[in-house]
């Protein structure tokens, strides 16, 4: 186990340090100490590594992360792994707005609640929001899934693309062009995938599905009133 | 006089200033499509510019140089304040960022090797990197854009520097509009979108939201970059006093401001016609700031949106911007709207010159288009070596202005070496009209 405590180093140092660990890297397990709430912790990693972070952190905690597994014991402000490629993200407490903007492939766990904007953009990225997600959750959302085992905020899946939703509880709103949609068996096998390698126990079949009803896919000035 | 005769004669018939026939037009398109024009290019109409200025070459009072004999410096060096790699040009005048998918994978290439062979830098646009403007630009500037399509931490790795796009000079706050017909399965690909359907570029950035989150979006930015290049902040020209001044203080190494002459792939004509200021009115306004929170210089200023000539390039480096960049100007240099494709242009409805349907994806020229077939009527290296020879040109007609108002180099011309043609050019540049030592405004004045 290596150790950074972000007491005494700067970030620049310990982000140095986990961008330079390559495939090869023997040393697979970091510690990183006294976050207290720093921005742009773990960012741009890119190798097999584990990075655990005692604490809560800022923003854009392991944004752009490829093939990492990043575990914070606290909570994670703003922008939490946006655009990751690849890995995983898990956040033990809550994460603020925009947790998984943009995110492009991996697993993104957050085991409290979410803000507005969960997911939003999201480009391919799965998300496993345990609690609650606020509003504008998948705003433009165009790939991946999202999955919230509490309630949903207003407007959920805006102008939404391709991206799936699943939600257990209840959603406040659904956005322009989001629609519920049929569970069919691969959804149903899909939401399974996805709860047993976030760990939630939790049944599938409890979930509803949402999507795009594609209605707003190319211009028409009689969905005008839709925008 | 038979009774025909004796009638009272009728007067001239006359347009309507107000409802001309292209405004006319407009309406019964509109009434007929129920859908507002969308097109590429600039504003098309009339604004103050560049060409309300003049130069005031020396006499006695000033003393010339003499033009391609004696040194002028066109080199300039952009990210100083942070960046370990600042950028380093031969030339004051970059490439826009223009998107693949708005333009052929072979016009990117081109814009590469020419900006390349004139010592210059190119930028990637909406929709990620490309390998070929990546493998044929010696110096790339990867656009952070809103949408963030194809954005990936191993281009960001790979660019010489990263340009935040905050806002275009042709849409300020307006975000981008790529009909299906241009999405090939490449295109869709890039952006993880469906083939076939429109495409919007997002207004605004999804993860953040105002000049606070925007400073610790460029250290996020920095971190993932080791902080070796340097960061462009690039807006559209509304508010460039106070936008410059928000750019500096979230710690961008650059400002990149695009006034409304800039171009676009797509968007509604309404806006490009109708939002935004004029180029010229933006640059005293940036400088002003940069000279107020004491950074100019130290935080580069660069200008586009309209730019054509050595002469503009001059100009606005005289009102103190570091570089210029051209968008519009580079695929003319190109070859779009060559009048070699009149015929075409004109089965498209439109001729040469005015065609900017680019969002339709049908450029006769090549450019602007997914279309294989269209794609490889433009030769990369031809369109590079044009591209090459108009900057070279650009270079030159701002070197000989330069000389002649006595300065070694183009970072050394000033406001004192204009004068204004126009009242309203005059207050915009903040330069005295012509003959007089006072523009509108001018601190002192009773006016």
């Amino acid at each position: 186990m290596q150790t950074i405590d972000l007491a005494t180093q700067t970030l620049r140092d310990m982000n140095a340090t986990l961008q330079a660990q390559t495939d090869q890297t023997n040393a697979t397990q970091w510690d990183i100490e006294n976050p207290r709430g720093a921005h742009a912790i773990a960012v741009g990693l890119d190798a097999p590594i584990e990075v655990t972070v005692r604490g809560s952190t800022g923003y854009y905690c392991a944004g752009m992360n490829k093939q990492a597994t990043v575990h914070v014991t606290g909570s994670a402000g703003p922008g939490v792994a946006e655009n990751m490629m690849s890995g995983t993200v898990i956040i033990d407490g809550d994460a603020s707005q925009y947790a998984g903007a943009t995110g492009r492939g991996g697993l993104l766990v957050i085991k409290g609640n979410a803000a507005s904007r969960c997911g939003i953009s999201m480009k391919g990225i799965d998300i496993v929001v345990q609690g609650n997600i606020g509003h504008m959750s998948a705003f433009m959302g165009q790939a991946g899934n999202l999955v919230v085992c509490g309630d949903a905020g207003d407007a959920l899946g805006d102008s939404l693309y391709e991206a799936r939703l699943f939600v257990r509880g209840s959603v406040k709103s659904l956005g322009a062009d989001c629609v519920e949609k049929d569970m069919r068996p691969e959804h149903l096998e899909i939401l399974r995938d996805l709860l047993d390698r976030a760990g939630v126990d939790a049944k599938p079949e409890e979930f509803r599905r949402y999507g795009s009803a594609r209605n707003l896919y190319n211009f028409d000035i009689d969905n005008a009133a839709a925008y | 006089m038979n009774e025909h005769d004796k009638r009272i004669p009728q007067t001239v018939p006359i347009q309507s200033a107000t409802f001309s026939n292209p405004i006319n037009a407009e309406i019964r398109r509109a009434a007929a499509t129920g859908i507002y024009d969308i097109r590429g290019g600039g504003a098309k109409r009339k604004v103050p510019h560049f060409d309300d200025l003049l130069f005031l070459g020396a006499s006695i009072s000033r003393y010339p140089l003499e033009g391609y004999r004696e040194k002028c410096d066109t080199s300039v060096t952009l990210g100083t304040r942070f960046a370990k790699n600042p950028i380093k040009l031969d030339i004051p005048i970059t490439i826009a960022g223009m998107s693949f998918g708005a333009l052929s994978a072979q016009a990117k290439e081109a814009l590469g090797r020419g900006a390349s062979a004139a010592g210059t830098s190119t930028t990637t646009g909406d929709g990620g990197m490309t390998e070929e403007e990546r493998g044929h630009s010696q110096t790339l500037v990867y656009q952070y854009l809103p949408s963030r399509y194809g954005m990936n931490p191993d281009d960001l790795r790979r660019a010489d520097a990263i340009e935040i796009v905050v806002g275009q000079g042709a849409k300020p706050g307006g975000g981008g509009m790529l009909l299906g017909q241009k999405i090939s399965d490449r295109v869709a690909e890039m952006r993880t979108l469906p083939k076939g359907i429109d495409q919007r570029s997002a207004c605004r950035h999804p993860d953040w939201t105002g000049p606070d989150d925007l400073e610790i979006k460029i250290l996020e930015l920095r971190e993932i970059t080791g902080w070796r290049v340097p960061i462009y902040v690039k807006v559209g020209g509304t508010r460039p006093y106070y936008d410059t001044a928000l750019a500096v203080k979230a710690g961008a190494d650059v400002v990149v401001l695009d006034g409304m002459q800039g171009g676009t792939a797509a968007t509604q004509d309404v806006f490009i016609e109708n939002v935004g200021l004029p180029t010229l009115a933006c640059i005293r306004p940036a400088v002003r700031a940069l000279q107020d929170l004491g950074m100019h210089r130290e935080v580069q200023l660069i200008v586009s949106g309209g730019i054509r000539t050595g002469a503009d390039v001059a100009k606005a480096m005289a009102l103190g911007a570091d570089a210029v960049a051209i968008g519009t100007a580079a695929l003319i240099a190109l070859g779009d709207n060559d009048p070699k494709w009149e015929a075409e242009y004109q089965k498209l409805g439109t001729t040469t010159g005015a065609y900017d349907d680019w969002h339709e994806g049908r450029d006769p020229a090549g450019i602007t288009t997914q279309d294989p077939e269209l794609a490889a009527r433009l030769d990369p290296v031809d369109a590079g070596r044009r591209l090459r020879n108009y900057l070279k040109v650009m270079t030159l007609e701002a070197q000989t202005i330069a000389r002649a108002c006595g300065h070694n180099h183009l970072h050394n011309l000033e406001p004192e070496d204009l004068c204004a043609l126009t009242m309203g050019a005059a207050a915009m540049a903040q330069i005295p009209l012509a003959g007089t030592d006072w523009y509108p405004g001018k601190p002192g004045t009773a006016y």
